[in-house]
């Protein structure tokens, strides 16, 4: 079971209370949780990766294990913390004013 | 009893503010969306209930969403805006070429017959339509792949195609503004389209009267009479009585003609509306007095609308899509400030009131009549 944690923001659009729980199928990925988040929750579409081409959106962040993953590839494993859902994958809305 | 619904977007969510025929009263419902931009929020004419508003946010971008009972709920609906084909470049603030990048919808514009079609523009300037209740959105390219396009450059709020005006007798004649590219007519449903800016002139471009590049900000037609457009350039307030085809000045006694939105009396085609801001570089009113103009002379001769309205110390400024009409007997007006003021005015602008005083700053307001 994957834990997801997102934005406050993110959580309004899809009408979510607290964390997300995500069973991934093969290997854990960056891109198949967010596969399988959006599957999900398909309002979430091009709110976190943009439509054409999968790319995060700028101002959104990647975390896991006190670790920045933004900048790691989509096929990149998470670490097996996640995977066991013992720590959760944490979508940020990177620190911005307005 | 009769009723209006105002639906006003502001920069951390949309309200929505109802009354009966009096106007008096007013209930408020919101922030809906709250913490996200709400540029346009609009109902379909062919079905009050079916509204459209655009919701983004500079982590996520665009959301488009739709309500079937009149704002009560919301259903997130399709968000993919694509530009048809490969998009090639228009011109960026330095002169250099620039590849068109979505950026968020400005404005929403349904069918004035069908509630599942609705026209989106968008910064950079496109226009796209859905015709599944937003769904799905597919470009309609040649407005963007008009042979001026790679010359087009964005205004100081960005490359946004800002206004859509259907024409109610002729239902394949539509109007589009850009800043900072100009108006255009489509006479074919969108199939193509020509610049109409004969008799704009811009001191702020290399050729005052060029075919495009002109920036603006709003236009407004009477569908009574859809061959007379209104215009509120960057600098002047115009006319056209032939679709476009010319313009010329109706600025008159304004005390400036910069400014933002215009829009027309419900009922009386020749009576018009404007709020005169200082300039480009002090965006509010000039001495600190917020006045709405109005001309019952289709222009030229403007008188001050004042009652209800600050007349000191008040800088705040009205937005292009921030200013709506009913069409109840006695013609209301609603504008909305960056200031978080939604006003109103139950008699043709003779008197004023605001409806809120305290939201986030409202970038558009709608009206809807309700039976």
């Amino acid at each position: 079971m994957i834990r997801v944690v997102l934005p406050a923001h993110l959580r309004a659009l899809a009408r979510i209370d607290g964390e997300v729980e995500l069973d991934v199928t093969g290997q854990v990925t960056q891109g198949s949780v967010l596969d399988a988040l959006e599957e999900r929750y398909p309002m979430l579409r091009g709110t976190i990766r943009n439509h054409d081409g999968g790319q995060r959106r700028a101002f959104i962040r990647f975390f896991a294990c006190e670790q920045d993953l933004s900048h790691q590839p989509p096929d990149s494993l998470l670490p097996e913390a996640v995977v066991t859902g013992a720590e959760p994958y944490l979508i940020v809305g990177a620190m911005a004013g307005g | 009893m009769s009723g209006v619904r105002v639906l006003a977007g502001t920069r951390k969510g949309a309200f929505i503010l109802t009354s009966d025929g009096h106007r008096q009263e007013w209930d408020v419902s919101g922030p809906h969306f709250a913490g996200w931009e709400i540029y346009h929020v609009k109902g379909s004419p062919a079905n009050p209930d079916r509204l459209y508003a655009s919701q983004c946010s500079g982590w996520s971008g665009q959301v488009i969403q739709r309500s079937d009972d009149g704002g009560q709920t919301w259903e997130p609906v399709g968000n993919r805006f694509s530009y048809d084909g490969v998009p090639g470049t228009h011109q960026w603030y330095d002169g250099t070429p620039h590849p068109w990048e979505f950026e968020r919808v400005w404005h929403l514009e349904p069918s004035l017959d069908d509630p599942d079609t609705v026209y989106a523009g968008v910064e950079d300037a496109g226009l796209f339509r859905s015709a599944d209740g937003g769904q799905s959105w597919q470009e309609l390219p040649a407005l963007r792949g008009h042979d001026s396009g790679p010359s087009w450059q964005p205004g100081a709020g960005g490359m946004c195609l800002h206004t859509i005006i259907l024409d109610p007798a002729a239902p394949s004649r539509m109007f589009a503004a850009i800043s900072a590219a100009g108006a255009f007519r489509s006479d074919d449903a969108g199939q193509t389209w020509t610049p109409i800016n004969r008799g704009l002139q811009s001191e702020g471009i290399p050729d005052p009267d060029a075919e495009v590049g002109h920036c603006v900000h709003r236009i407004a037609m009477h569908p009574s009479r859809p061959s007379v457009l209104y215009m509120q350039k960057h600098w002047d307030v115009m006319r056209s009585d032939d679709a476009g085809e010319s313009w010329h000045e109706v600025s008159g006694n304004l005390p400036t003609d910069f400014g933002f939105p215009i829009d027309v009396h419900a009922h009386e085609p020749d009576t018009v509306y404007v709020v005169p801001i200082k300039s480009d570089a002090e965006h509010y009113p000039p001495d600190g007095k917020l006045r709405v103009y109005r001309s019952r002379t289709g222009g030229d001769e403007w008188q001050a609308l004042t009652n209800g309205l600050p007349q000191q110390h008040c800088y705040v400024n009205v937005l292009r899509d921030a200013m709506a009409v009913d069409s109840l007997d006695s013609c209301g007006i609603y504008f909305g400030t960056t200031g978080g003021q939604v006003y109103a005015s139950a008699d043709a602008g003779d008197s004023w009131a605001p409806i809120v005083r305290d939201l986030p700053a409202v970038l558009s307001v709608e009206v809807q009549t309700l039976p």
